[in-house]
């Protein structure tokens, strides 16, 4: 699914991933945890095609293919999801509307026609139900006036919406309370398919309770230093970071 | 309505001006340039009577006395007068009766704009005037209309079949000295729309007029006379294209719009003329007077506009609130990219007892354009317990166009309220990557985000016009960004 390589990114000048190596397979879900600052978010961005960074060195092989080359919308519409950790508002534009807009222009990628309507509005109703979402998400505008929990179950809602092949989400726990952060996880372990694949990227083992990886790695300074199975987010929540920094 | 919000899409792959074609119908033209003669050729031309050549005789000598104005924020070089020509009709061999014996290239140019009147007429229940180059072609839906006694015609034919209702409005709220391009149109006012809604009806149709401006170096001066009469309810829609010049067009048009006592009268625009190529070269000048005045008590006035076309945009739509507890509204759209200019806003004339006005005016600039809001709001002494909010909101696309606000406020009692807002924001980059990592391309991102901020005003629009508007807005700004 996705094969990063010796991957190398600097913004500005300053190094921030220093070589990350990084192999998912379909059906599998990693989780990749650290302590602030360590670059788990660029790694995000980078993956997702976001503009303003500058790969030096390395390859990220999506499907077979190395996408550098391809814009964030491309990237998007090969399959690629970013659950961001602030989603941003876009006042006045409905969730119904953004998302048809996405799912359309995807599918025009893909040579498809536009989704009808009526198929359109069913596939809304039935991803409501299987995240259990309460909210009338639907005419309200993206993310405007939304709570810290609201924006997070939003993005899964989206993640839903759009079957992605990959989905990165990014420190999409945080600031959630219990109840936010069962659905996010609810939603993530119903999403899971033979086909897809989830990374999750976490500050805290908490997500990881509900969510259980297959894989666990540690970044620290642009490095992945350290990978296991979901035992090491036990050892890590446990000995605390401190512990990776005196191996490393 | 699926099948619009994908139209949109589709259309906002297409970045040429998409209205640019000419239509070759044959013309009947006055001499070039402007006298007392011109004035009496048009309206000789127009078989009118003598009041109405005084009327514009008056006009003319009046426009003599005036200077163009200048405290507009915009640029232009001088506009010569001399080198226009003030009248071009397509030649009509007889009267028409059915779309048949409409001439056929005519039609065509509607199918160009993607308004076949005969669709019109079948689905979508708008009665159409088409308005090409100054003389009525082709009005429909007259029939249902004269059921309820609503004339709906074009200015030349209310002139000859109800000349009492037209000489009792026209002037009546836009004086024919009233500035210097209101001066020009009374002189000079080629043909336009006449609607009255008699006492106690509500129109059955949203009423539509299509203008055009198709021949070169032709300035168009239309006129459109719309009157409510008591408890009277007319939704009023007109939208415009034109083909694409290389010299600049001058456009002076008046709106009046008179409003009896419980009286409301809804007037939706879309402007989409020619606004000049990507250095700036060409396009339409468009200086227009549109007033309204809500005369009796409780009578409304609801302006809604979409401005994303012409070089220059100089229009302030506004309400004179004479009656007690009347209401003006005015809701504004003005998109500007390349070269373009606006200056539009509204004035708010309080002058009856617990008035109430609402302006919501969305500025939206792009590349090295300039957008200005001026406005004015006016609470005359005894218009107490009066009420206005203004809105003002300018959203910047780049570094290189420039947002304006110049609100005046004279409220002359103090049981009155005003209020004022404004904001300028800016599309944020966090925006764009979150549509682009949805996977939406960067040109419909700006669409999604420029509609959504522009949603109050276009929520005012009829259903029709908002789909249209919200694909104007998306084309107009492609290649703004990136």
């Amino acid at each position: 699914m996705l094969s990063i390589r010796n991957l190398k990114v600097s913004i500005k000048g300053k190094e921030i991933l220093k070589g990350i190596n990084l192999e998912v397979k379909a059906g599998e879900v990693h989780a990749i945890m650290g302590p602030n600052g360590t670059g788990k978010s660029t790694l995000a961005y980078v993956i997702a095609g976001r503009e303003g960074y500058e790969v030096s060195e390395g390859e990220i092989i999506f499907k077979g293919r190395n996408i550098l080359e391809l814009s964030a919308e491309e990237r998007a519409c090969e399959g690629m999801f970013l659950g961001f950790q602030y989603p941003v508002e876009i006042p006045g534009v409905s969730i119904t509307n953004f998302l048809r807009t996405a799912i359309n222009e995807q599918r025009k990628y893909r040579g498809l026609d536009p989704v009808p309507a009526t198929e359109f509005l069913a596939r809304m109703e039935e991803k409501k139900q299987l995240l259990e979402l309460q909210e009338k998400l639907a005419s309200r505008s993206v993310n405007e006036g939304f709570s810290g929990g609201e924006k997070k179950k939003n993005e899964i809602f989206q993640m839903a919406m759009l079957e992605p092949s990959l989905a990165i989400l990014d420190e999409t726990d945080s600031g959630l309370d219990i109840d936010a952060l069962r659905i996010v996880a609810t939603g993530v372990n119903k999403l899971r398919r033979p086909d897809n694949a989830t990374i999750v990227i976490t500050h805290y083992q908490r997500l990881l309770e509900y969510i259980i990886p297959d894989v666990v790695h540690v970044l620290f300074d642009g490095r992945i230093v350290k990978s296991g199975g979901k035992d090491l987010a036990l050892q890590l929540e446990e000995k605390g970071y401190e512990w990776i920094r005196n191996e490393s | 309505m699926e099948k619009d919000q994908n139209n949109i899409l589709d259309e906002v792959t297409n970045s040429e001006y998409k209205y640019g074609f000419f239509t070759d119908i044959e013309m009947d033209t006055a001499p070039v340039g402007l006298n007392e003669d011109t004035v009496r050729y048009i309206s000789a031309k127009k078989n009118e009577p003598e009041w109405l050549l005084e009327f514009r005789l008056s006009a003319y000598r009046n426009w003599l006395t005036l200077t163009e104005p200048s405290w507009a924020h915009i640029h232009h070089p001088p506009i010569k007068y001399q080198d226009i020509i003030y009248y071009a009709a397509p030649k009509r061999k007889k009267e028409l009766k059915s779309l048949d014996e409409v001439d056929p290239e005519l039609i065509e140019t509607f199918k160009k704009l993607g308004i076949s009147l005969e669709e019109q007429k079948k689905l979508s229940g708008v009665a159409v005037d088409a308005v090409i180059d100054s003389v009525s072609v082709k009005t429909t839906f007259t029939d249902t209309l004269s059921k309820y006694g609503v004339i709906f015609c074009s200015f030349s034919d209310a002139v000859q079949n109800h000349p009492d209702l037209v000489k009792q409005y026209m002037g009546s709220v836009v004086p024919s000295n009233d500035n210097y391009f209101a001066a020009l149109n009374s002189a000079v006012f080629s043909d336009g729309s006449f609607c009255y809604i008699p006492k106690g009806v509500r129109c059955p149709v949203e009423l539509s007029t299509y203008f055009r401006i198709n021949a070169a170096n032709t300035g168009q001066f239309e006129r459109t006379l719309i009157v409510a009469d008591e408890g009277a309810y007319v939704s009023y829609m007109e939208g415009c294209t034109a083909p694409m010049r290389d010299e600049n067009q001058l456009h002076a048009a008046i709106v009046e719009i008179v409003a009896m006592k419980d009286a409301e009268v809804k007037y939706s625009t879309v402007q989409n003329w020619y606004p000049g190529n990507k250095k700036g070269e060409g396009g339409i000048y468009n200086f227009v007077t549109k007033r309204g005045i809500c005369k009796g008590s409780h009578s409304k006035i609801s302006w809604t506009q979409v401005e994303t076309g012409s070089a220059i945009t100089w229009k302030y739509p506004s309400v004179v609130l004479m009656g007690d507890n009347s209401v003006g509204e005015f809701y504004s759209v003005a998109v500007t990219n390349n070269f373009q200019q606006a200056d539009t806003g509204s004035k708010m004339i309080h002058i009856g007892r617990n008035t109430k006005s609402t302006i919501i005016s969305k500025g939206i600039s792009a590349g090295q354009s300039n957008n200005s809001y001026r406005g004015l709001v006016k609470v005359i002494k005894r218009a107490e317990n009066s009420r206005n909010f203004s809105q003002c909101d300018s959203l910047l696309l780049g570094d290189k166009c420039g947002a304006h606000t110049y609100p005046y406020i004279k409220a002359e009692n103090h049981s009155s309220i005003v209020e004022h807002e404004a904001t300028t924001s800016k599309i944020s980059d966090d925006q764009l990557f979150y549509c682009k990592q949805r996977g939406i391309s960067t040109e419909s991102a700006i669409g999604l985000i420029v509609n959504g901020y522009a949603k109050e005003v276009l929520q005012h629009l009829p259903m029709e016009f908002a789909v249209e508007a919200q694909k104007l807005l998306a084309i107009s700004l492609e290649g703004s960004v990136g």
